[in-house]
């Protein structure tokens, strides 16, 4: 793997991605690893290959030359429209959320270089209310579309979500069709999309733009859907057979173009660029 | 006869009283008059009084009232030489869905309604109104119709959800509702959605990418159903969380109204949809006359524009 020599900075970050303790166990074989060893092989599993989660920097630094160059709207803030009445009020989850995170929502988005082309590049944080689509994730992902749109550089969305944020009810519905319609500019253009599915994207973030990339990558094993497998399975009465909704089953089914291992994710998105992008050659 | 929910009981037994009243003034050829003008006051009262102070769930009910008009009780009032066409020209046709020419006041006009069955054997057919892929992809090849043949387009919203099955998540449920939302969002035609009765989350999303959003006065729109995030945010299934749910949803058309969402309610006839058919398909046939005037009336640059403006603008934040 020379191309992960070259990239010992991104190593260093993506550390970060998981902290805890010295040794970390895999949700998939089981197998007891060594953190250091995870993260130099990008958080993939040495045993089975399971792509342990990582965070918004661990896949800025993963993709991007150096990491964000900058980063937009960072200060955008959800307001409970609803004022909604739960079990816990959405302020309080909102609160807790921004302290666990550190950030204000569930999308990171700002402009990046992938191989020195520059593109403009959103990702979401699981983390942040399960990576929940509300008012400002919408808004955010919009105006990325738009600013790829304006400035002609390349779309990378990196997928994470549960899907609708509940506790903006309908207004969370509705940035669906305001981010597809925002990428339905985009597609009319010749600036590219692409869109990165990782491990879960579910509901009303996959039934948006999370599906409408010119080219479509998902993680391998990820679970990926429109309607959550225990929801199915109520629905129809019966187990879902092995390997339902996950990323290889959606490759098979002719719904993503190609299911990348994290460490050639980079590459692979570089030399896919290079295919759809004016004046460059690779 | 309308069927009555437990919240309209009272009504019921007027309306039953008075349907014996005049039985026995057939049968006996008694002079009833006084007795019947007296129930039928009773009974313009009680509604009044019922649908003044519904609760967010008694809505909920309305909007699925088992007696409460479809898609095709709708189209078959309102259009003139409605043809149904069929397909997704892909994998099959998908009857949760029914699309055709309709005319409307001499206009031909793209027809796309979610449609309930009235009983067990029509919901069979029906999938209870939850659309599969081919069905948003049926709707989809069908707008493009209308598009090329520069007719408007008019979709009618009544489904609980899009299906959430095995066969819909192999052929692409979450693809097929996102390729609806951004072909809608360019479709170089006027498209009104008119929301009849349960506009259920994505599916009901899925076919509501439009110029116009009328909506009728006891429709709900939601993001949820009360009973799913009840279960999701309660963590139970109880009439008191379910009625704690449709509350917070906020998913009544004075609310959608309020939050942005819709463009104008459509009022009911009196003790709703469900009481008089003919009346709820002729309130709906006048609002789409006068948006269809208005939208035909500008140039397709300037629609596009509004409609991506429209959508562009929902959602609440602080921080810019
Ligand atoms: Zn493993």
């Amino acid at each position: 793997m020379t191309w992960f020599k070259k990239e010992k900075k991104k190593i260093t970050a993506q550390k970060r991605a998981l902290p805890g303790d010295v040794w970390a166990k895999c949700e998939d074989c089981g197998e007891i690893v060594y953190r250091e060893k995870l993260a130099e092989n990008f958080n993939v599993c040495l045993k089975c290959g399971h792509h342990f989660r990582i965070d918004p920097d661990g896949y800025a630094e993963l993709l991007l030359d150096r990491s964000l160059e900058e980063e937009y709207d960072s200060d955008l803030m959800s307001v409970d429209p609803l004022r909604f009445v739960g079990p816990t009020a959405y302020a309080e989850r909102y609160e807790r959320a921004l302290r666990k995170v550190g950030r204000k929502e569930a999308v990171l988005t700002g402009r990046g270089r992938v191989d020195g082309l520059e593109v403009e590049f959103g990702v979401m944080d699981f983390r942040f209310i399960g990576g929940s689509m509300g008012s400002v994730v919408g808004e955010k992902i919009a105006r990325a579309a738009e600013r790829a749109l304006k400035s002609e550089r390349p779309l990378i969305m990196v997928s994470a979500s549960g899907g609708a944020r509940m506790m903006e009810g309908v207004l969370s519905l509705m940035q669906m069709a305001k981010t597809s319609s925002a990428l339905g500019r985009l597609h009319r253009s010749r600036v590219p999309y692409f869109s990165i599915l990782t491990n879960p994207t579910t509901g009303g973030v996959t039934a948006s733009f999370a599906m409408l990339g010119d080219v479509i990558i998902a993680e391998p094993g990820a679970l990926i859907g429109f309607a959550g497998p225990r929801v199915i399975e109520q629905t129809i009465g019966q187990e879902l057979p092995d390997g339902f909704q996950r990323a290889e089953f959606l490759l098979e089914h002719g719904m993503v173009d190609m299911v990348v291992p994290r460490p050639e994710l980079k590459p692979t998105v570089s030399k896919l660029l290079r295919h759809m992008v004016d004046g460059q050659s690779g | 006869m309308a069927s009555h929910q437990e919240f309209e009981r009272s009504i019921g037994e007027v309306v039953e009283r008075i349907g014996h009243l005049k039985e026995l003034a057939n049968a006996r050829g008694l002079d009833v008059d006084d007795e019947l003008k007296r129930l039928e006051a009773r009974l313009d009262e009680l509604r009044a009084e019922t649908f003044k102070s519904l609760t967010p769930m008694e809505r909920v009910l309305i909007a699925r009232h088992p007696q409460r008009p479809h898609s095709l009780d709708v189209i078959e009032r309102i259009f003139d030489d409605f043809v149904e066409l069929h397909g997704d020209r892909a994998f099959r046709d998908d009857p949760a869905v029914v699309c055709g020419w309709g005319r409307l006041a001499g206009r031909s006009i793209m027809v796309i309604a979610q449609q309930k069955g009235r009983n067990t054997k029509e919901n069979l057919k029906r999938n209870f109104a939850m659309m599969h892929p081919e069905g948003y992809r049926k709707a989809l090849r069908l707008m493009r119709l209308a598009e090329k043949f520069r007719r408007p387009i008019i979709t009618i919203i009544d489904t609980p959800a899009a299906y959430p099955g095995l066969g819909a998540e192999e052929r692409g449920q979450a693809e097929a509702i996102a390729r609806n939302l951004l072909e809608m969002s360019l479709i170089e035609t006027p498209i009104i959605a008119a929301v009849l009765g349960e506009g259920g989350s994505g599916g009901a999303l899925g076919l509501s990418v439009a110029d116009r959003i009328v909506m009728f006065e006891y429709a709900i729109y939601s993001v949820i159903s009360p009973e799913g995030c009840a279960s999701i945010l309660w963590r139970e299934n109880s009439e008191e969380a379910r009625q704690k749910a449709a509350s917070a949803l906020r998913l009544t058309a004075p609310d959608l109204f309020e939050l942005g969402v819709i463009d104008e309610i459509l009022a009911e006839p009196q003790g709703g949809a469900h009481e008089n058919w003919d009346l709820t398909a002729s309130l709906l046939a006048e609002a789409l006359q006068r948006h269809l005037d208005d939208l035909l009336a500008r140039p397709v640059e300037e629609l596009l524009a509004r409609r991506y403006e429209k959508y562009r603008k929902m959602g609440a934040w602080a921080g810019d």
